[in-house]
């Protein structure tokens, strides 16, 4: 048994070999796929909802916060350890635990990964609907953590369109439901709290979702522009002519020769921008939804419009869409992935500065996104061993955010606050509109011991002295 | 592009709020009675109404909390789109409806009523605005505010302005009907809009292009009707929540209690009607033998508003004082729920 008695405690609890504390071990667990780097005093590994109850509340004995953590794929730092905190890893809580076709839900525990998921349920003809990029790694319990997005939430809703429940661990180690399979609960929406709120009310120990049904008809279209600002105006012509695809993404020059040189998909290799959009449902509604886009296409100016004959083109073409960051490893071996919304309608004013942006701090910025919702996600690739380039990596984050927010938009439209932006929420709510946040997290965890220090800045709090502790790299 | 017209009013009324022991929001007053009913002397404030933005373009629209459905409809309209709030009564206000929190008819294709709302602004109980979530289709920028304030019944804050996602509106719409089991229709049609039971009769909505909607007929086996399914009317009025599944076993033992319901199969609400308050109260222990619970929305003073407590009473009660630490706001709406021993106690003095 060890002699450190948090480990002690938690092998006591969690049985011998589920708590580690050895330098490779929290190196690994330091930081998530975003850049904030942390430090964990230990990492526990839970197999049952049980287990989690008995982590936090070993961790609340040795008064330690505790971060929630699954495949670690978040990119805001909403898993990086801060405050030598212990690490919860729900990926071995990784059950399907039942699926009803019928009522078209299944309960499914935070460890199951999202495309797993849907291949469980697609002999059923259903599927699950939010599709993050990182859907083969992502785990449904940090999708609920971030409310997780994809290409295909642009009309079926983000991640908390399609959580009914989740059973939950509070930061005192009680357990409550919240949410349910009834259509509505009494009270206050603590569900539609819960989702999204990174891990900072507490811990998703099995989670009920909503199924989708497959629909009867998918077409797939390819739209290719000389210019983005014709690509962009594309976009909003294409939902003023009364059409909401199922997905509408953008590609830009630079993203579409790296993705084209990848994979092959067929991708012109001259275009200033393509544009993927996808349309399902009923046959007649889908034929004339492809016309309508069509005919729109071309009168913004695209100079071809092709349609996916079959699933295997269709699905070539996502292949391309989805292989966008591992293409990029071709140009440079660092990126930095950025995530901000702006209204649709301003979408190329917003791009146009962004390329300025790079221009000025003599970067290169691809964008690939989620044009239909004006989800974009400026992508800027460099080499970090190049001196002094953290520095305009930064800048250069920082000034796309504020341009973003100046144009309407908000800070983070799927991938979360987490450590990343939580110093710009004050770009977008004022300290009266942070301390009602911070109420409802407090009333959550009135420890404060729920993965602290995350989306909330400093001061958010009347009074507040909030302080990152010494060592953490943030 | 509407152009952003700032609301008049909100430094009035946030004055109000601040300044009152008591106060309760008011909108048009047709969900009035739904819940807990409010306190009889407390201050009542009125939001503004009006459209700030609407630019179809985004799809979104913003508009002042005391703005009516029927207003928003007809200017959504307009420009070919709609926001399917659906609410029992047109002349409901935005802030009503979010606040009561009750979906509309047509959930079942599109939705529940929070999934609607991406923007709010209130005044807190101690009188400043705050606004939470944020104006854009797509956002998770810090915790889901709006969310907590739909069904709040006004306890947390009051609502003066709300950004709401629109859609563009069907090409076309159609009722169809059908002797036919409506849990078999539900199989059978792909997206249905809406598939209300009466016990006898099942009747459905498709909503799309005409083509869709005659295969979509064929293959759910309906044949036109010619309009919706009426809500159950009566002078005692309750809305069931149920898992969608236990409708089959629940329908015939509504018909028992002598009410008048009307299901939405796939979503599991059901609208109960009564003569007499006895028959809603057999209504609602039915209910509860399946496991669902029965808000009162209309009548029967005799009912408590919700006939449940909440597992999760301690945590609510936790979020409540910390919005509204004197229960200043909406005083009456929740009480039964969150403070059921504070109700008895003043139910005793009464």
């Amino acid at each position: 048994m060890s002699v450190d008695p948090l480990l002690a405690e938690l092998e006591l609890v969690l049985g011998p070999d589920r708590a580690r504390a050895e330098p490779l071990e929290l190196a690994l667990y330091a930081r998530d796929a975003g850049v904030a780097q942390g430090r964990a005093a230990a990492v526990c590994f839970p197999r049952t909802a049980d287990e989690v109850a008995g982590a936090v509340r070993v961790a609340a004995h040795h008064d330690r916060p505790f971060v929630a953590r699954g495949s670690g794929t978040g990119l805001a730092g909403g898993a990086t350890p801060v405050g030598d905190p212990l690490v919860i890893v729900t990926t071995q809580l990784d059950h399907l635990l039942d699926v009803d076709a019928e009522a078209r839900v299944a309960w499914v525990e935070p460890g199951v990964l999202n495309l797993d998921l849907t291949r469980a349920v697609s002999h059923l003809g259903l599927h699950y609907a939010p599709d993050p990029s990182s859907q083969q790694a992502c785990t449904i319990g940090g999708n609920v953590a971030t409310n997780a997005g994809g290409p295909h939430c642009l009309a079926a809703g983000v991640t908390s369109s399609h959580v009914l429940a989740v059973d939950v661990v509070l930061a005192d180690g009680s357990t409550a439901t919240l949410g349910g399979l009834e259509p509505d609960q009494p009270g206050y929406d603590l569900r539609g709290c819960f989702v999204g709120s990174e891990g900072t009310m507490g811990i998703a120990t099995r989670i009920a979702v909503r199924l989708t049904p497959d629909p009867p008809t998918v077409r797939t279209l390819l739209l290719d522009f000389d210019t983005i600002e014709a690509a962009g105006a594309a976009v909003s012509a294409i939902i003023a002519a009364g059409v909401v695809p199922a997905a509408l993404e953008m590609m830009d020059a630079e993203i579409t020769r790296a993705v084209e040189d990848f994979v092959g998909a067929g991708f012109p290799r001259d275009a200033a921008a393509v544009l993927l959009v996808e349309v399902d449902g009923l046959p007649d509604g889908v034929a004339a939804q492809v016309a309508t886009i069509d005919a729109v296409g071309r009168a913004e100016g695209a100079r071809t419009v092709r349609v996916a004959a079959d699933d295997t083109e269709r699905a070539l073409l996502w292949k391309g869409r989805k292989s966008a960051f591992g293409a990029i490893a071709r140009i440079a071996p660092d990126y930095y992935l950025h995530d901000a919304v702006v209204p649709r309608t301003r979408l190329v004013e917003v791009l146009r500065q962004v390329y300025a942006i790079a221009a000025e701090q003599r970067l290169t910025i691809m964008n690939v996104f989620h044009a239909g919702d004006g989800n974009l996600h400026p992508l800027i690739v460099f080499d970090a061993r190049e001196p002094g380039v953290w520095e305009r990596v930064h800048r250069a984050g920082d000034e796309i955010l504020a341009a973003c927010i100046a144009a309407g938009g908000v800070l983070s439209g799927e991938h979360g606050i987490g450590l990343e932006k939580r110093e710009a929420m004050p770009l977008v709510f004022t300290p009266d509109d942070l301390d009602a946040q911070a109420r409802l997290r407090d009333a959550f965890d009135p420890s404060g011991r729920a993965n602290p220090t995350k989306i909330l800045p400093a001061g958010s709090r009347c009074g507040e002295l909030q302080r990152i502790p010494d060592g953490a790299w943030v | 592009m509407t152009p952003a017209t700032p609301l008049e009013g909100i430094d009035a009324l946030a004055t109000a709020v601040a300044d009152a022991p008591s106060v309760v929001a008011i909108g048009a007053g047709t969900q009035w009675e739904v819940g807990g009913l409010s306190e009889p002397d407390a201050v009542k404030v009125r939001a503004p109404s009006g459209i700030v933005s609407y630019d179809p373009r985004d799809l979104t629209v913003t508009v002042g909390a005391g703005t009516s459905v029927a207003e928003l409809s007809a200017t959504l309209a307009e420009h070919g789109q709609e926001c399917p709030l659906d609410p029992r009564d047109p002349l409901a206000t935005l802030g009503g409806v979010l606040a009561c929190g009750l979906s509309g008819h047509r959930r079942l294709r599109y939705g529940p009523l929070r999934d609607r709302v991406l923007e709010v602004r209130f005044v807190t109980a101690d009188g400043r605005v705050v606004k939470g979530g944020g104006p854009t289709v797509k956002n998770v920028t810090g915790f889901d505010i709006p969310r907590l304030l739909v069904g709040s019944f006004g306890t947390l804050g009051v609502l003066v302005q709300v950004t709401l996602r629109c859609q563009p509106l069907a090409a076309d719409a159609e009722w169809s009907t059908t002797a036919l089991d409506p849990f078999e229709v539900r199989r059978r049609a792909f997206r249905p809009s809406c598939i209300a039971w009466d016990g006898s009769t099942t009747t459905v909505l498709f909503e799309g292009v005409a083509r869709d909607l005659r295969a979509e007929r064929a293959a759910a086996g309906t044949s036109p009707a010619s309009g919706a399914p009426e809500l159950p009317r009566g002078p005692h009025r309750g809305r069931v929540s149920v898992r969608p599944a236990v409708l089959a076993a629940l329908g015939p033992a509504l018909d028992e209690c002598g009410v008048r319901w009307l299901a939405e199969v796939g979503v599991g609400t059901v609208h109960v009607a009564a003569d007499h308050e006895s028959e809603l109260a057999a209504a609602r222990t039915a209910t509860e033998a399946v496991g669902g619970w029965m808000l009162r929305e209309a009548g029967a003073p005799g009912l408590d508003g919700f006939g449940v407590t909440t597992p999760n009473r301690a945590l609510m009660a936790r979020i409540r004082d910390a919005f509204d630490p004197t229960h200043k706001l909406g005083r009456g709406r929740l009480d039964p729920l969150l403070c059921p021993r504070e109700v008895e106690l003043e139910g005793a003095r009464g």
